[in-house]
């Protein structure tokens, strides 16, 4: 088996690396991936969205559809992993879950509790200066998450639960989302396309360009509210085996 | 050896796209398998964002000075924005395979208390 295996690795390399001898060279500024649809953006995404950050630009106008559905993706993965393993303890068969052996220390516990405010501050940050270096709802959503998570790291995952509760958490990923196709029905109540943004001039009278700026911002932070509440959920629920007690 | 140095980017690509690739073949353990899906999908994220290298070119972020009108924008000093829009997306679906894989996997472990493959093909098999 494991000799069969390596027999087929080396011959799908084999054909791979014959295959890059067609490829273009390292850098090439001139290869077809360079050369059609990239220099459009790059030349015409700050005069169509006020937004120096061509990435960003892309994201969440050119290519808005994609980033919508793939933000239904973390939604859906964030289903699934309640679907496969959320349980109650009342209706469901118990087995014997052990008390995390030592609770985290003093130290720990201040750590964290200093820290947790700059972290946010600093996912905000990311989240609002996407528009102007790298960063962006992804990126923050995800900052976002990893507070909580270091947080329930040294609290417990109960203590954090107290607050940043499981309706809170299904709250902000559906809300994430809907917030993002909310702005794209928008579009469509003005007579635009679908995910249009510069139909929203019509409501904000700042021109086109300043208003998809606005719009992707919009929809950043939808993103990020949906990625937040899809890491801690996934985290709570693979932490606890679905109990959503007694874990780290 | 010009070949190698001219296109090296696709070389590495492809030793971590085999590497994933025949850990997911050989590997018995089902959290090795993820842990060699994850590779398998770093190497095509590398693949991805390595095309979009130019010489000389910087990150595709519109400087201020050319914001505000003054000279022109030059698609060859900026990097090619498409593949890390692409690959950023890919990695957070990535975040999602690996969660649902989990959650699946810690099931398998409460049902049969094993996640190595042949005893679980074992246990399937007695249960029919």
């Amino acid at each position: 088996m494991k000799i069969y295996a390596s027999i087929f690795c080396i011959i799908l390399g084999g054909m791979l690396m014959a295959a890059t001898g067609d490829f273009p060279d390292w850098g090439d500024a001139k290869s077809p991936a360079n050369s059609h649809l990239s220099p459009y953006y790059l030349q015409n995404a700050l005069h169509d969205a006020e937004t120096p950050n061509v990435v960003t630009v892309v994201l969440g106008d050119y290519r808005g559809f994609d980033t919508m559905l793939e933000t239904a993706v973390v939604l859906i993965a964030g289903l699934a992993v309640g679907i496969i393993l959320r349980r109650d303890r009342d209706t469901d068969y118990i087995p014997e879950i052990e008390e995390p052996a030592t609770k985290p220390g003093l130290v720990v516990q201040n750590t964290a509790r200093l820290l947790l405010p700059p972290v946010l501050i600093f996912g905000l940050y990311v989240l609002a200066h996407g528009h102007h270096s790298p960063g962006g709802g992804f990126q923050a959503g995800v900052i976002f998450g990893a507070a909580f998570i270091f947080y329930s790291f040294a609290f417990g995952l109960t203590e954090t639960e107290n607050w940043f509760t499981e309706r809170a958490q299904w709250l902000s990923i559906f809300l994430g989302v809907s917030l993002y196709g909310g702005i794209g029905l928008l579009c469509l109540a003005l007579q635009r396309n679908f995910l249009d943004y510069g139909a929203l001039a019509a409501i904000i009278p700042l021109g086109e360009p300043a208003v998809r700026s606005l719009a992707i911002l919009g929809i950043e932070i939808g993103v990020a509210l949906t990625v937040m509440g899809a890491m801690f959920s996934i985290y709570a629920n693979l932490a606890s085996s679905g109990y959503h007690e007694k874990a780290l | 050896m010009e070949l190698f140095i001219a296109k090296y980017n696709y070389w590495v690509a492809i030793f971590l796209l085999l590497m994933g690739l025949h850990a997911i073949i050989v590997k018995k353990n089902l959290l090795k398998k993820i842990v060699a899906l994850s590779i398998f999908q770093t190497a095509i994220m590398l693949f991805y964002v390595s095309i979009g290298v130019k010489t000389n070119a910087s990150i595709p972020i519109i400087p201020h000075e050319l914001a505000h009108g003054h000279g022109t924008i030059h698609p060859e000093h900026f990097t090619n924005p498409l593949p890390h829009v692409l690959m950023l997306t890919a990695i957070v679906v990535g975040v999602g395979i690996i969660g649902v894989a989990l959650a699946l996997l810690e099931r398998i472990y409460e049902e049969y208390g094993t996640i190595e493959e042949d005893v679980l093909i074992t246990a399937l098999g007695e249960e029919s």
